[in-house]
């Protein structure tokens, strides 16, 4: 009879309320939908950095005859004490990961020239002496690595330290942006979301009035009067949270594993894990949302 | 069953008290009527009873519990043993009858067999059987406040508390209300009756508290409206 009475009320209220309650629903589902997509975004981009910067070393090249720099003698290789000094100066240089030093000899470079142009006639265009030697070095935490290229950039026999992240990194802060802006614009809209949740519970509980009035008079628990407009404003949201999830899946299908993954093979892409995890957010967003804003409101305006 | 120590309230914003050093003591089974001109406290005393307000000072006891230790959530229990009828009956225009009496029921979770067996026998003792299905907008003013009366008593309370039940109603239909009240009160429920009316409380001939300006001017038992 308890719970009867209570699934009764709810119902009649969301009746009652259709329009807020649409207006409810859809907001949720747009502001849920952009705020999963937010979740998306960020997963895709961790994807991506971690893919990507796995792979990222520091190459630092060193002094042959032909090449220019500032710490290059003209016409001279790097000797054997100033390669001893810059192996020195990375193997112990605490963002460089243990043994991630390798050294590239001029046979080694030559051997790697050879197969990346195979078949091309530029091949038979340079000699094993006039390749370059290097150091590769892989950092322990690839987003550290201004303090090892400002160690080696300076000492002699380095011509260049070439490194990767700067091209890299531009290209990240744009996505950042994106991904903080949708953040940025869901949390506005899920505060619209919120304040509006609360003054659907505010006219729904001024409709209510009489009732209410009577139920406290005659020992009705707040509990009781309260759990109606906290059903009522769970199952908007949760209805609001379903449809965002089912435009987030259907976004991740259509987009990434249909159209993205497809043409751009080399990248990693967000798929069903991903996908499920947006909606979790999404979800305990989404009931967060309800339940808060209900709470305040009816202890404001249903006090015993 | 409702005592009154030393009770003195003062609403936030206001400088003068509306109640201050009440001392009241009503027995089990006593009826009493509340009389005063309006603004003497009579609304603050009933309010203080069902613990819609809190006293600034002093000691309310409502069966035995001090209401200011009260916890809030034990305040709807405390509820269900008093029963509340008011001037404008405050009826669900919505409902029927039956539906108004049997909703004061649901909502604090009475099985619907019990409700089912009890809501024909309290309209019976009210004078309105027969008359369950109706609409409120179909009934009279005294029908209308007997429906309201019903519902504070279906639940059996222990005190049955009156704020003006005849204020709205002819002094023909007025005396009808205050046999069903007096009956009421000798199934051993204490009923306390806020009133306006002179007439009513001379030819009840019962306690009488007088309220003026806030204090308990006159506690008299088989009592008339006025001083003679």
């Amino acid at each position: 009879m308890r719970f009867r009475h209570i699934f009764s009320e709810t119902l009649h209220g969301l009746r009652r309320n259709l329009t807020m309650t649409l207006a409810v629903i859809m907001t949720m589902w747009v502001s849920l939908s952009l705020f999963g997509a937010g979740l998306l975004a960020n997963q895709q981009v961790d994807l991506m950095k971690g893919r990507w910067y796995d792979k990222i070393e520091i190459s630092v090249f060193l002094c042959t005859k032909d090449t220019r720099g500032n710490q290059c003698s003209p016409g001279q290789d790097v000797t054997e004490a100033q390669k001893q000094v810059i192996h020195q100066t990375l193997a112990s240089n605490p963002e460089v990961a243990p043994d991630g030093v390798y050294f590239e000899s001029k046979a080694e470079a030559f051997a790697e020239f050879r197969t990346a142009y195979e078949g091309n006639p530029i091949q038979d265009s340079l000699t094993v002496d006039q390749m370059q030697e290097s150091f590769r070095v892989k950092l322990s935490n690839p987003e550290q690595y201004e303090g090892v290229v400002s160690a080696v950039a300076g000492l002699p026999g380095v011509q260049t330290v070439q490194d990767l992240r700067k091209y890299l990194d531009p290209f990240f802060s744009w996505l950042n942006l994106l991904q903080w802006g949708t953040i940025i614009a869901s949390a506005l809209l899920l505060f619209a979301a919120a304040l509006q949740i609360g003054n659907t519970i505010r006219l729904a509980a001024f409709a209510r009035r009489r009732e209410i009035g009577i139920m406290r008079l005659v020992g009705a628990s707040n509990l009781y009067i309260t759990l109606p407009f906290l059903f009522e404003a769970v199952i908007s949201a949760l209805i609001g949270a379903g449809l965002a999830c089912v435009t987030l899946a259907s976004g991740v299908y259509f987009i990434i594993t249909k159209k993205a993954e497809v043409s751009i093979q080399s990248l990693p892409w967000i798929g069903r894990n991903q996908a499920l995890l947006a909606c979790g957010g999404v979800a305990v967003v989404g009931l967060l949302l309800a339940i808060i804003p209900t709470l305040i409101t009816t202890r404001k305006y249903l006090r015993v | 069953m409702i005592r009154f120590e030393g009770v003195s309230k003062t609403y936030d914003g206001q400088r003068r008290a509306a109640l201050s050093g009440v001392d009241v003591d009503i027995e089990k089974g006593e009826f009493v009527f509340l009389v005063g001109a309006s603004g003497s406290g009579k609304s603050t005393f009933l309010r203080l009873i069902l613990r819609e307000q809190r006293a600034t000072k002093g000691k309310v006891f409502v069966a035995g519990r001090e209401l200011n230790k009260l916890h809030s959530w034990k305040i709807p229990a405390m509820r269900r043993q008093i029963g509340t009828v008011f001037q404008d009956f405050r009826l669900l225009p919505n409902k029927t009858v039956s539906e108004n009496v049997a909703f004061a029921l649901q909502v604090i979770g009475k099985p619907a067999p019990v409700i089912k067996k009890v809501v024909p026998e309290v309209l019976d003792l009210v004078g309105l059987d027969g008359k369950g299905s109706r609409m409120p907008e179909e009934l009279s003013g005294g029908e209308q406040q007997r429906v309201a009366i019903a519902r504070a008593f279906v639940n059996r309370p222990m005190i049955l508390i009156a704020d003006e039940p005849t204020g709205n109603l002819d002094p023909a239909t007025s005396v009808g209300i205050m046999k069903l009240l007096d009956r009421i009160n000798r199934s051993d429920t204490t009923v306390l009756m806020a009133t306006h009316d002179s007439t009513i409380v001379d030819q009840m001939r019962k306690r009488v508290i007088e309220l003026d300006d806030g204090e308990v001017v006159r506690d008299q038992s088989r009592g008339v409206y006025g001083y003679q």
